[in-house]
């Protein structure tokens, strides 16, 4: 397979967090130390829908326990990346 | 004397009309909102017409934030956070405020959450998918859905209620908004409700034989309360949200106001006596109404204008009949009576606060609605109310008193008495 690069999956998680954010800029300038709870002030219980928009974005399957590790944008990228490995 | 209650702020989403202008304009024009719905015809419905409003989810932009509008599907909670929104802006609030109105509640009620939202979880969870479905479906197969997205949206945090009582819950609605500012528990209330009549509420009434069917190819003409071609009601959707509030909470923030709720009765028939799950008991109605007018310090004979509950069945001679002798007014001295219902069909849920909107409406603008599609009247009650009492045209009429009753299954009745507001201490 081919392995993703991690610059590729920020910008196209720019897209998956987008009906989840209220604070349009900052999305645009998120990095991978960006907390999505914290910074993004994402609803918790959002955190359920954008990780199921992301594995239909890249056909995977996130468990919950992969799902436990995600807290801001490089943590959801090394369970994506991950995933994409064990599942192709 | 105790806390009067007044109505300071209207909303409405009806099948004649979204938005209170449409639905005035619609009302004083005699404009049905009843239309064919080639799908009932698919279904094999007997009624194939219903009064759907002229709504999208897109009409919520400028209320909902985007992301509380993403995953949100639901037509009945849809028409509730518009109604509830317009009638706090009529009032004279924003929206989107910080603030938290400790004072404010709501009572909103509903029959039935969107069964779409139920017919999407079942099939996923069926197609053992269920963690596909993420974490707005619960909000939405609520009954409390429509009072928690309202809640919210306002910032209210007095009481919030879900009430159901079929089809009085609206005007149930009302009164425990009234009757909580009236004992002292709230300065406001937002009250209301809603309805989506979707198909398989629709196919259930339509299994009962007590909808309209002959007007399938005139949809306008297939709601005929009051008339001898009667032959079953049109069901509608929407909601409909009024603003209540203390006079004196009114008066200090220097609110419009539009009417006085002077009292009201809720009881039930006790399914005895004449009373069933689909029909009631005549003492039942008698006995509210009554405690009604009691409730409110006014006759029988002060009543200038009875909003019907009057759907276009059989009923509608009952209701007659249980009016006169509740007010004890026969013939050429039974009040003005007219129905919403020939407009618009019966809304279930939400026809008692879309009626009650009309209500103040006419109150506020001197005026009573005619009864559309009435060719025949039904002769069996023009020997209880004259011909005079039951308009088929629009007149101007300055309306003092009225009283609005609905009646639901399990023999349930709400009846409340309205005034124009008089500044008279």
């Amino acid at each position: 397979m081919k392995i993703m690069d991690r610059r590729v999956i920020l910008d196209e998680l720019k897209k998956v967090l987008l009906p989840y954010t209220h604070n349009k800029e900052a999305l645009n300038n998120i990095n991978e130390q960006t907390d999505l709870i914290k910074d993004l002030k994402i609803n918790s219980a959002n955190l359920v829908d954008i990780i199921i928009d992301a594995e239909n974005q890249y056909n995977i399957e996130i468990d919950m326990d992969a799902a436990e590790k995600i807290n801001n944008v490089g943590s959801c990228i090394d369970v994506i990346i991950e995933k994409m490995a064990s599942t192709n | 004397m105790g806390r009067r209650v007044v109505v300071t702020g209207l909303g409405v989403v009806a099948p004649n009309g979204v938005g209170v202008p449409a639905f005035l304009d619609s009302l004083k024009n005699g404009r049905s909102g009843i239309k064919f719905i080639p799908e009932y015809q698919e279904l094999n419905f007997n009624c194939q017409v219903a009064g759907i409003p002229e709504f999208s989810m897109a009409d919520l932009k400028g209320y909902l934030s985007e992301v509380t509008m993403h995953g949100l599907r639901d037509s009945t909670i849809g028409y509730a956070i518009k109604a509830a929104a317009d009638a706090w802006i009529d009032a004279g609030n924003t929206l989107n405020g910080e603030e938290i109105f400790w004072e404010t509640g709501c009572v909103f009620g509903n029959s039935i959450a969107d069964t779409d939202s139920m017919k999407r979880v079942i099939g996923m969870v069926d197609a053992k998918l269920s963690r596909k479905l993420g974490s707005r479906m619960v909000e939405q197969l609520m009954n409390s859905g429509a009072t928690a997205y309202i809640s919210g949206l306002l910032g209210l945090g007095n009481r919030i209620i879900t009430n159901s009582a079929a089809c009085a819950t609206g005007a149930q609605a009302v009164l425990m908004g009234y009757e909580y500012i009236k004992n002292g528990q709230a300065k406001r209330m937002v009250a209301g409700s809603n309805e989506f009549v979707d198909r398989y509420v629709f196919g259930a009434f339509d299994s009962m034989r007590i909808l309209s069917r002959k007007f399938n190819h005139s949809p306008e003409q297939a709601s005929r309360p009051l008339s001898a071609s009667a032959g079953g009601f049109v069901p509608g959707s929407g909601a409909g949200a009024l603003v209540l509030e203390d006079l004196e909470f009114a008066l200090a923030r220097n609110a419009v106001i539009y009417a006085e709720i002077l009292g009201g009765e809720s009881n039930s028939g006790g399914q005895r006596n004449g009373g069933s799950m689909t029909a009631q008991n005549p003492a039942g109605v008698n006995a509210c109404i009554t405690k009604a007018l009691s409730n409110a310090n006014v006759k029988g004979s002060d009543i200038d204008l009875i909003a019907g509950h009057l759907t276009a069945t059989g009923a509608d001679k009952m209701e007659i009949e249980n009016w006169a002798g509740a007010l004890n007014r026969y013939g050429d001295d039974f009040p003005l009576i007219n129905s919403v219902k020939s407009m618009i069909g019966h809304c279930l849920s939400a026809a008692g606060s879309i009626e009650i909107v009309a209500l103040v409406l006419q109150i506020m603008h001197k005026f009573v609605h005619a009864n559309i599609n009435l060719e025949d009247p039904n002769q069996e009650i023009l020997k209880i109310a004259s011909a005079g009492s039951i308009p088929t045209m629009c007149i101007n009429k300055d309306i003092n008193i009225a009283a609005k009753a609905n009646f639901g299954f399990g023999d349930v009745n709400t009846c409340l008495i309205f005034s124009k507001y008089e500044n008279n201490g």
